[in-house]
């Protein structure tokens, strides 16, 4: 029976197989491609796109992909699936003309200033001119430089390189599931704008930057900090540090010509210490230290069953994202540091005395493959006394401009070590920068605590691998844990409602927000082969394999630093220096509304929150019953109610506010009640 | 069209933004028609509505903002008090339409970007053809159409209204 369905289906796809279609006057199978531009660059033929993202949905916007199909005209090559005895022809005189024109259209309101532009060199709209060979352009500029978006920490949105094919929006709208930017006015007017023309920077952007990291163009790209890295590295007073993340050493090679995935920490280290820093470490180290207090917490909470499932926090994009949509969720947030932020506070917490300096010359750096990163080392709880423990976050491709500016032959420098102690780190450590990494240090960590034996084999390949939601369970001596790894916030959404709804018992969950975790980051060299990451992620699973520890728990190194600075595990020290808090967040940054007018005179007034989560929280009936109350009463020359916006505190929505008093949890009675005692109250206040 | 003109409480007109999602199912493909009885309610699309209306749909808002921005119907600005609306289509056009723009638009303080005045009294905008082409150059004040226009006959409707808000 078995071997016959085989047979079937055997048959089933060389029938599959054998459908073909003519491209350019060759014969050409299909089987299975969704679309024709899949197909044509199958056969070898690279066809130019802006809008075409194979992890996205078909757009057909650019009209670059255009193809002549024999009795059916020009059509677009995505927007078209492959149909058996199809003619098509790639490069005929008018389909050509059409790529020219539409490429001089879009330079005509392009600010060409290429040489001074951030994504020079990798921008696509440069590399298809030069390759349909344009060399003038006929039509001239009307449009008025618009400004840069400098409010993002994160990012910078130039509008004038912005060529609409909408990456970025389906982007951040698909795979994020969070919509920060979108198409806004039309026509020529046209532009991607966050919510109401705003900044990136004051809405609900997450800043994974991975909406720079689509873009074709330099309309998106990372904010860059290089000039105050080399400010502090030329100046003499100052001792500058810099860690180095996981992510970083499986992909800088690839800005200087050298494979995918091949780690190139030697190389790393020899660029920074000729760069001018003083010492360089390893995130790695601090990913060891957030294994260790992450594990723990996990585990306390595990035996207590308190505060399930536990978040991993160690993602920016994903602590914001969660600040803004979960805020009921939030105690559920590991509260451990990320293992940026955890090493940036032991340095500035031990290195001064150690070093013999005062604590403001001392400067950190550190190289992330990330643009959250950025942000999140400007969060204000990341500072003490206005120092923060983080003083600047370069991405991998910063570094990379950094070493070609300072000149250096990187793959001709002779590779050098991390400096001790913080340099040292086990492979638990490394595997942070891959989706999944996090699941598989906690575990080869939990392994060892659970049962009290020395784990053999340190692999637990079940939380590996690219799905974008991985549900694993994994038995330590009669306990279960059950694990979900996440990667894109869109997935991350499902998952919390589902776990929200009681449909999934989880005991932790990793979110990342980058697809393939770090090792994508948009702060990463740009590519857009789906192959670079796999490679990536291989690289750092080597890079585990090629070190001798393997779980954090015997870095020595780590073990030393509990008992020379943080005490106990998890204790009042190492909560001091290694964990943090989370605040509820508006998703908008100024939004304080009223609805219509403010209140007139001396009457009372009475605002229920309107905001996400106070809606969700039934926050409109609330203010429904008051309406009714004040109607029954005939209040009305009394009493001003109205819905006002995000009281930020969501999670204990929703919140009404009578005069200055603010109610939490509020019911319509409750707002009923203390509407009428504060009138009760103000009739009689002699 | 009756007994509109005093403003409702804050509170109420939420409940009636509240009310139209409701009529709407809270369906997000039904986005347009719920911003044109949000526009209808508040005269203009606020900032805070359409967090509100995006929430409600599960979208985002830099979405509803996209749709708002695209419709010339839709406006996210704050319109007077006294709506003029000044035909600008081919017959207007070359019946001298423009002028008549300018002179009311220098009478009242406004250009081609900001288009309602300081006190909230007037919005100056052009419209693209109302059919009305046989009285070119048309003005319409609140609903009132007035052919045939001048700069000066124009100006002067405006200032009969602005003399009757006066008192």
């Amino acid at each position: 029976m078995l071997k016959e369905m085989k047979t079937i289906e055997g048959n089933m796809t060389t029938t599959e197989a054998t459908k073909t279609l003519t491209i350019d006057g060759r014969e050409v199978p299909f089987n299975g491609e969704r679309n024709l531009l899949e197909l044509i660059r199958k056969a070898g033929i690279d066809l130019p796109t802006f809008c075409y993202h194979s992890d996205l949905s078909v757009y057909g916007a650019c009209r670059l992909c255009l193809v002549d199909i024999q009795g059916r005209g020009v059509q677009g090559a995505c927007s078209t699936p492959p149909e058996a005895g199809l003619k098509v022809r790639t490069q005929t005189e008018e389909i050509r003309e059409i790529r020219k024109i539409t490429i001089e259209l879009l330079l005509a309101n392009h600010d060409q200033q290429c040489p001074t532009c951030p994504k020079s060199s990798a921008c696509q709209l440069q590399d298809i001119a030069r390759k349909l060979g344009i060399r003038k352009v006929r039509f001239k500029p009307v449009h008025q430089l618009a400004e840069l978006d400098l409010s993002s920490v994160s990012l910078v949105r130039d509008p004038n390189k912005c060529v609409l094919c909408g990456d970025c929006v389906r982007f951040c709208d698909e795979i994020q599931g969070v919509g920060a930017i979108d198409f806004a006015h039309r026509g020529h007017e046209a532009a991607v704008l966050p919510a109401f023309g705003k900044g990136l920077g004051e809405g609900e952007c997450i800043n994974c930057g991975q909406c720079a990291a689509v873009c074709p163009t330099g309309a998106l790209t990372p904010r860059p900090e290089v000039d105050e890295v080399w400010r502090a590295l030329n100046d003499p007073v100052k001792t500058v540090v810099v860690q180095v993340a996981p992510a970083v050493r499986v992909a800088i090679g690839e800005a200087f010509g050298l494979p995918s995935g091949m780690s190139a920490t030697g190389q790393i280290v020899a660029a920074l210490k000729r760069l001018g820093f003083d010492k360089v470490y390893d995130t790695a180290f601090s990913a060891d230290l957030t294994v260790v207090e992450e594990a723990n917490e996990f585990l306390k909470r595990k035996a207590k069953g308190e505060k399930l499932p536990q978040f991993t926090s160690c993602c920016p994009g994903w602590v914001k994202f969660a600040e803004q949509y979960f805020p009921d969720l939030l105690p559920n947030l590991s509260t451990c540091k990320s293992p940026q932020q955890m090493l940036g506070s032991v340095c500035k917490a031990t290195l001064p005395s150690e070093m013999g300096i005062p604590k403001e010359n001392l400067i950190m750096v550190s190289i992330m493959p990330c643009t959250a990163k950025k942000f999140e080392a400007k969060r204000p709880e990341f500072a003490q006394d206005g120092v923060p423990d983080v003083d600047h976050v370069l991405t991998t491709q910063e570094l990379a401009r950094m070493i070609e500016e300072a000149g250096f032959r990187f793959k001709e420098l002779e590779p050098e070590s991390f400096d001790m102690p913080l340099g040292f780190k086990t492979g638990a450590g490394v595997i942070f920068g891959n989706s999944g990494g996090v699941s598989e240090a906690v575990l080869r960590y939990a392994a060892e605590a659970v049962t009290g034996r020395k784990l053999g084999n340190p692999d637990f390949l079940s939380v590996r691998g690219e799905d974008g939601i991985r549900l694993a369970t994994v038995t330590l001596d009669g306990v279960e844990l059950k694990l979900a790894v996440v990667q894109g916030l869109k997935n991350a959404r499902t998952l919390v409602e589902k776990v929200r709804r009681g449909e999934c018992q989880l005991d932790l969950i990793e979110v990342m927000a980058c697809p393939g975790g770090c090792i994508g980051g948009a702060g990463q060299p740009v590519t857009r082969e789906r192959e670079v990451k796999r490679l990536r992620t291989r690289g750092l699973y080597e890079a585990d394999k090629n070190l001798d520890l393997h779980k954090s728990q015997e870095n020595h190194h780590v073990t030393e630093m509990y008992q020379k600075y943080l005490g106990e595990i998890g204790g009042r020290k190492a909560h001091h220096l290694l964990h943090t808090h989370y605040q509820n967040r508006r998703r908008i940054a100024d939004e304080r509304m009223v609805f219509g007018d403010g209140p007139e005179g001396d009457k009372v007034k009475v605002s229920v929150c309107a905001g996400t989560n106070c809606f969700l929280k039934g926050s409109q009936e609330v203010l429904s019953e008051v309406l009714q109350c004040v109607d029954a009463q005939q209040l009305q020359d009394q009493v001003e109610v109205s819905a006002s916006f995000c009281f930020e505190k969501c999670d204990q929505g929703p919140t009404v506010r009578v005069d200055g008093q603010q109610l939490q949890n509020c019911t319509g009675k409750g707002a009923c009640a203390a509407m009428r005692e504060r009138l009760k109250n103000k009739v009689a206040p002699e | 069209m009756t007994a509109k003109r005093k403003p409702e409480s804050t509170g109420r007109r939420f409940v009636k933004v509240c009310h139209i999602l409701d009529q709407h199912d809270h369906n997000p493909s039904r986005l347009v028609p719920i911003l044109q009885a949000v526009q209808e309610e508040y005269r203009y699309l606020p900032q805070e509505v359409l967090t509100y209306v995006a929430t409600a749909l599960g979208v985002s808002p830099a979405r509803v903002f996209g749709v708002a921005t695209f419709y010339a119907h839709f406006t996210i600005l704050p319109k007077g008090k006294h709506l003029v609306r000044l035909c600008d289509g081919t017959a207007c056009h070359v019946k001298d339409s423009v002028p008549i723009l300018r002179a009311l638009q220098k009478r009242l303080g406004v250009d081609d970007r900001r288009k309602t005045t300081e006190d909230m009294l007037f919005t100056v905008e052009t419209v693209a053809c109302l059919g009305a082409c046989g009285l070119a150059p048309v003005v319409v004040i609140d609903d009132q159409v007035y052919g045939q226009q001048t700069p000066e006959s124009a100006v002067k409707l405006v200032e009969t209204l602005i003399t009757q808000e006066a008192q």
